[in-house]
């Protein structure tokens, strides 16, 4: 399955993926600018922060309460589309995700 | 019952292999990397009959095991003394040493107390006394890099982000490595510790009153949720008083951490020099390689298990993050520093709901002394040998004496 990612300069990254996979492990696995992810995805450093594509947001589930507490604390605005990409796991049904990359982590 | 070093005696399922050392031994703890692959290579999960308890050391059932908060709780103490059989030393944290749902709440506020808006806040003033700090060095022809520089920095920028009045640098410092030296066995270290344990925390719990901090800064943050009811005045206090303990000596083991491992590596410091945007990924690579908390305990909450291997209610389990973190299976290659590795999912903050919530802070503390270092140090030369502290916790540096050759 493949993973979309644009950059806040428009440019985009498609990557293979599987599903089981984070949208955080995917990036860092293809090394993907701005997915930073230093914690590693214990939701304690939200520098792996993205906004879902308006097109996908039914299909990427709601957000954890512990989750939107430190999207709350991420260093670009949180918005209804803002996920932390280490807690969102890919299913079947998301092949082709697109998610924006915001414009700065920490 | 009678208990072994404060928990319940451990007869382990006859499946799990037996590992007969004592990883507390000063010369193991000054030197652990033969231990660390012992560890992995006796099993997933082995006993170690000295302490009657388990260990891990593979990564993956590290991660697993450190992580799994419902099975492996922490309020029972992340030490030897199991808090459900014995008092504790002091009142149990009500982060580090908690549960949810208690946990999530004071999470919480430490987590906005600490987040990257904050940091982002706090980082003009530690470049700007990283600047004063090295500047100062490099007028010098031969530095104690603990004393003058690893302690020095954090004892500066630290106790004014927490927005502190009262600053004892030895005190701050040294709290940090009682309560990590407390969570080992009854060994000369911990009595060491607990000896001079009423007098710090003393100082540390005035030094954390309101009246002591000022209206700006990490502790009035925590205190303002006290204000509006997340928390009660008195878990405000002993948050502030977790900033502390937590907060200081860890960083300093982590800046003398940093600046060992690149005297080691003169090679590492120019590819900083050529590119200092890499100071936070070589930060982490300082992290993974050193592993300043080396291990830190859980506790059987329920019969479960590890690795297939049955582990019954009230077992004590080491969790040795230095190990996980020199797991070959895992990096390939982990006994190179290479600051370009980006080695993410490295265990030195943990994992989990108990992830260490200053990481933020540690690494703009990190990123802003690394980056002004680059712009002004050409080499970081050793100036003699450097000696390892050992604690029952930490893998920090006693002494480090080098040269810094300026640009």
């Amino acid at each position: 399955m493949k993973v979309t990612y644009i950059q806040p300069d428009g440019s985009e990254q498609t990557v293979e993926a599987k599903p089981g996979d984070s949208v955080m492990q995917a990036a860092i696995a293809a090394n993907v600018p701005g997915i930073v992810a230093e914690c590693g995805g214990s939701m304690a450093c939200a520098t792996c922060h993205v906004y879902v594509d308006d097109a996908w947001t039914s299909r990427t589930g709601t957000r954890s309460e512990s989750e939107e507490d430190m999207l709350d604390c991420a260093m670009s605005e949180m918005k209804d589309s803002s996920r932390l990409s280490c807690q969102l796991r890919l299913t079947d049904e998301m092949d082709g995700l697109t998610v924006h990359i915001p414009e700065e982590q920490f | 019952m009678d208990l072994i070093e404060g928990h319940a005696p451990l007869a382990p399922s006859d499946d799990i292999p037996v590992l007969d050392i004592d990883p507390y031994e000063e010369a193991v703890l000054a030197d652990p990397f033969p231990y660390y692959a012992q560890l992995r290579e006796t099993g997933p999960v082995v006993f170690i009959p000295r302490y009657q308890v388990l260990a891990v050391g593979r990564y993956e059932e590290t991660k697993a095991t450190f992580s799994d908060h419902e099975n492996f709780v922490s309020s029972r103490g992340i030490g030897f003394n199991d808090f459900k059989l014995e008092k504790p030393w002091r009142p149990p944290s009500i982060i580090l040493e908690a549960d949810p749902p208690d946990h999530t709440k004071t999470r919480r506020v430490m987590s906005k107390a600490l987040s990257p808006k904050v940091v982002r806040g706090l980082m003009d003033d530690f470049r700007s006394t990283a600047e004063e700090v090295v500047d100062g060095l490099l007028e010098r022809s031969e530095i104690e890099g603990v004393v003058d520089l690893a302690e020095a920095f954090p004892t500066r920028v630290f106790p004014r982000a927490v927005g502190m009045r009262d600053v004892h640098a030895r005190h701050l410092v040294d709290y940090g490595a009682i309560v990590f030296n407390a969570v080992g066995p009854d060994n000369a270290l911990r009595r060491g510790a607990m000896a001079r344990a009423p007098e710090v925390a003393a100082w540390i719990n005035a030094a954390c009153a309101r009246d002591r901090l000022t209206g700006e800064g990490l502790g009035a943050l925590v205190y303002k949720a006290a204000d509006a009811g997340e928390i009660t005045p008195d878990e405000a206090a002993m948050l502030v008083r977790s900033f502390l303990s937590a907060g200081v000596d860890t960083t300093v083991t982590g800046i003398g951490n940093a600046l060992w491992c690149f005297s080691q590596n003169p090679d590492q410091w120019e590819a900083l020099k050529a590119d200092p945007s890499l100071a936070r990924p070589a930060f982490e690579e300082v992290l993974r390689i050193t592993s300043p908390v080396h291990t830190f305990l859980r506790t059987a909450n329920v019969d479960t298990e590890i690795a297939g291997h049955p582990v019954p209610e009230s077992a004590k389990v080491l969790c040795v993050l230095g190990a996980a973190n020199m797991d070959p299976d895992k990096w390939g290659d982990p006994e190179a520093f290479r600051i370009d590795r980006r080695p993410v999912g490295h265990m030195a903050f943990g994992a989990g709901i108990h992830g260490c919530v200053g990481q933020n802070i540690a690494r703009g503390e990190l990123e802003a002394l690394l980056t002004v270092m680059a712009d002004k140090v050409a080499r970081i030369e050793p100036a003699g040998e450097a000696v390892w502290r050992p604690n029952n916790a930490i893998r920090a540096l006693d002494r480090l004496p080098l040269k810094l050759i300026p640009k």
